[in-house]
């Protein structure tokens, strides 16, 4: 079969050998031990499996009644003590049917109605009956914030605000101040009961506990914004406040400023094409993606869409199409990192996934052929070493609580 | 050699200016008509029009030559439901065509009345951008209204001038639960309404109110006559209907009334009637990729949809969107890979449209006489990377440029 192993890396009539979860051999030559389940994956491909840094599975699952929406705590502008994994409906369908489109992990996000949303959870994609179940071990929080529209339109109205860009800003730096000064609350708390004094703790606000774990590097931030202008101002916030921002998410405008995403090291998380639907979409093209390749910054396709975590090997190859037909030379194997291997690296798990290396969990996937053409269809998902979808075997197809004794129940989907 | 220079450039510098004769000549073309497919065919194009389609042979002199060999040619795409040139940005950004926020309670409280043809706004930048992707028709509708009905939706070519192909092409209507939303929250109330509203402009027998007749009715004039064209079969009523239950419902309206000329939109559950829908002879327009339970009225969703319909003898259309027309090639390719076959996938963007429009004479397909919309790809269309090469709409060659592409020329490093 044919090979992608995510680090930009491809091998033609290649095998790959796991064992115990784990990838223990990769490559056109070594020993298949006897003992070994052997799988004929002739005129098939290969690829590490796909890893979505943007969803809402869980916390705006189907179906979308109102009873289910949990994903924007809209009452407040900063709501950083808010985590996405105490939302999450584990008997969303969504999940099943990303794990049919060769999703093996994802992070979840609250939305981007606030400044401050709350912590992400990156879980793997295997639907269970508890979200504690699915958390992808070692990985650390997120914290989904977000730029421009939304927060002003939601707060606009309110007395409180924010009503304008320029209040969002005020919003954001005024957060990271109080979380500063928390900080050093707690820091003489500590020194003081280091120095065997007899200190009386701070109160714990869990809000600041959030925002000072970014400050602290332990929380990534992942922050909604779609222009250029907007996302240049917040890479100097960061710069103000001390912290980094891990990725920007949909960054439509990102191919206007490869160079500082690339200088500040921001990962932008994009759609193939998504353009249009609000005004700070207006300026998406096709190309961003492989522009943001090309300007040497990470770039990862993300879905933020039901449907759209289905495909996301149709949107990479659209994107390379397009880079292709502008004259942006990456090969099918560089694509791929946008997929998986940069989407581990912003969600700090590439030591254990995101490629086809030995030592790297054993998330793959098998396709029926090309992943980059419309009919490739992914055949065998497996997590860990273990089969979480089998195409041949409609029984063992996942079927959420939800849609026992409903129509369609068991259907190919 | 030199003559032939001086034409391609004359031709480069008055791009769609005029309709020039044109050969395209060595393609694998798609005619989408009982011609099928020829492996290396001749389209020949003259005033605008397509004079003939055959195997590749000599070009008649006088033809402006487009070598497409090892490419495919289609006909032009057709949105088949779409706010296309109603709409620039949908959110926070000022008047937007495709909706109504308010029913004008005395002039159109049913909405039968609305009418899209005096909305379409050339300049919008979604039409460069779709076109530039293999569409030269839109299908063009209100996209929200607080009504019985959607109102008269409109046909529009792409091209640069002279779109409005067909204005009162069609009427919609929903009978999901959008629909319901709309006359006070439950199909109860909806249904009863619509049986009215058809019974009243039936009652006119054709005849148009004017301002000086005299109307018992409860529909406000303007709506009920703008039922007449409906009632009669002339318009087709594109219905949304997405669960078992409604589109049933729809059925039986059109035993009731078999008259009437209808279309499913959506019909997400409509595999499980599928043998119903093909008797009554009622073509749908669907979204291949609607797969989850997103509500309680679609939880028999499945990608399957469509090839089951199609199986069952439904004619099926694809293409539902707006500022992402163009990513309907991408939901007939899942349609494909989900037992849609191949033909049927190009059909259902192309002439399956244009017959359930009843502009097929004129659309659809590539055949002598018809109007010369006509793409020419890179590969296999309903491929994810392929793409157009040429496009010509009405016989004259469009550049393939749009707001999209200027900002990607402004940006990209070279």
């Amino acid at each position: 079969m044919t090979l992608l192993d995510g680090v930009g890396g491809m091998l033609e009539g290649a095998s790959v050998l796991f064992e115990a979860g784990k990838v223990v051999a990769v490559g056109t030559d070594f020993q298949i031990p006897d003992n070994a389940e052997v799988l004929d994956g002739t005129g098939k491909w290969v690829t590490p499996g796909i890893i979505d840094v943007h969803s809402h599975l869980g916390v705006y699952p189907s179906p979308g009644t109102d009873s289910h929406s949990d994903g924007n705590e809209m009452t407040r502008p900063v709501t950083a003590q808010v985590w996405a994994e105490h939302s999450i409906w584990v008997q969303d369908a969504g999940f099943s049917r990303a794990l049919a489109g060769g999703v093996t992990a994802l992070q979840i996000l609250p939305g981007s109605a606030n400044l401050v949303g709350g912590r992400t959870i990156t879980v793997k994609n295997l639907p269970n009956r508890t979200v504690q179940s699915m958390k992808f071990p070692g990985a650390p929080y997120g914290l989904k914030m977000a730029c421009g529209e939304n927060p002003k339109r939601v707060y606009g109205s309110k007395k409180d605000g924010p009503s304008t860009r320029m209040g969002n800003v005020a919003g954001y730096r005024q957060a990271w101040a109080d979380a500063q000064d928390y900080k050093r609350q707690w820091e003489k708390y500590r020194a003081e009961h280091k120095a065997g004094k007899n200190p009386t703790p701070p109160k714990r606000d869990l809000t600041m506990d959030t925002l000072v774990g970014v400050l602290d590097d332990e929380i990534m931030v992942h922050m909604h914004c779609y222009r250029a202008d907007e996302m240049a101002i917040m890479m100097d916030l960061m710069k103000e406040f001390g912290y980094q921002i891990t990725s920007f998410q949909h960054a439509v405008e990102a191919y206007k400023i490869t160079d500082l995403l690339a200088e500040n090291n921001v990962c932008s998380a994009m759609w193939a094409d998504w353009w249009g639907f609000k005004m700070e979409a207006y300026d998406g093209i096709r190309e961003n993606v492989p522009m943001v390749h090309q300007g040497g910054a990470c770039a990862i396709v993300h879905s933020d869409d039901d449907q759209g975590i289905q495909r996301l090997n149709q949107e990479a190859a659209k994107a390379l199409g397009d880079g292709l037909r502008a004259g942006i030379e990456i090969s099918k194997a560089d694509a791929w990192q946008w997929l998986s291997a940069n989407p581990a690296k912003s969600l700090k798990i590439f030591d254990q996934t995101g490629s086809l290396e030995v030592g790297k969990n054993a998330d793959l996937v098998l396709w029926s052929t090309d992943p980059f053409s419309t009919y490739a269809k992914a055949e065998r998902v497996y997590i860990d070493g273990g089969l979480a979808y089998d195409r041949q075997d409609p029984e063992s197809w996942p079927v959420q609580d939800f849609e026992l004794g409903q129509p369609g129940q068991g259907d190919a989907k | 050699m030199r003559h032939i220079a001086i034409v391609l450039l004359a031709a480069m510098s008055c791009v769609a200016a005029q309709a020039e004769n044109v050969a395209i000549i060595g393609g694998h073309v798609h005619t989408m008509s009982a011609q099928g497919s020829l492996g290396k065919g001749m389209v020949l194009i003259e005033d605008g029009r397509i004079q003939s389609v055959s195997e590749l042979q000599t070009v008649p002199a006088g033809y402006r030559v487009i070598d497409a060999t090892d490419k495919v040619v289609t006909p032009g795409l057709i949105g088949a439901y779409t706010s296309l040139g109603l709409v620039e940005v949908g959110m926070s950004a000022g008047t937007v065509d495709s909706t109504v926020e308010s029913v004008d309670v005395n002039y159109s409280p049913y909405g039968a009345a609305l009418d899209v043809s005096y909305a379409f706004n050339p300049d919008s930048t979604l039409i460069a951008i779709s076109r530039i992707e293999g569409f030269t028709l839109s299908v063009s509708a209100m996209s929200d209204t607080p009504s019985l009905f959607g109102g008269q939706g409109a046909v529009f070519s792409l091209g640069d001038d002279d779109n409005l192909v067909k204005k009162q092409a069609f009427m919609t209507l929903s009978v999901a639960n959008a629909g319901a939303d709309n006359s006070g929250g439950s199909r109860a109330a909806l249904w009863p309404k619509l049986e009215n509203a058809l019974a009243e402009a039936r009652s006119l027998e054709g005849k148009a109110l004017g301002p000086k007749d005299e109307w018992n009715g409860s529909m406000s004039k303007a709506d009920v006559n703008a039922l007449l064209p409906v009632v009669s079969g002339n318009t087709p009523l594109f219905i949304d209907a997405r669960r078992k239950a409604d589109i049933r419902q729809v059925v039986a309206l059109k035993e009731r009334y078999p008259d009437l000329n209808l279309v499913l939109l959506y019909a997400s559950e409509g595999w499980r009637v599928a043998d119903e829908i093909a008797e009554a002879e009622i073509p749908v327009i669907v979204d291949p990729e609607s797969n989850l339970p997103v509500s309680f009225e679609q939880l028999g969703a499945t990608m399957a949809n469509a090839g089951r319909l199609d199986a069952s003898g439904v004619s099926v259309s694809i293409g539902m969107e707006t500022h992402n027309l163009r990513l309907a090639t991408q939901h007939a390719g899942n349609a494909v890979a989900n037992g849609l076959p191949w033909e049927q996938g190009l059909a259902a963007l192309t002439i399956n449209t244009a017959r359930l429009l009843g502009i097929d004479k004129d659309y659809g397909s590539l055949e002598p006489g018809k109007v010369a919309d006509v793409v020419i790809w890179s590969g296999d269309p309903l491929q994810v990377m392929e793409a157009p090469e040429k496009i010509l709409i009405k016989g004259a060659e469009i550049k393939l440029e749009s707001r999209q592409t200027k900002l990607r020329d402004r940006y990209i490093s070279s």
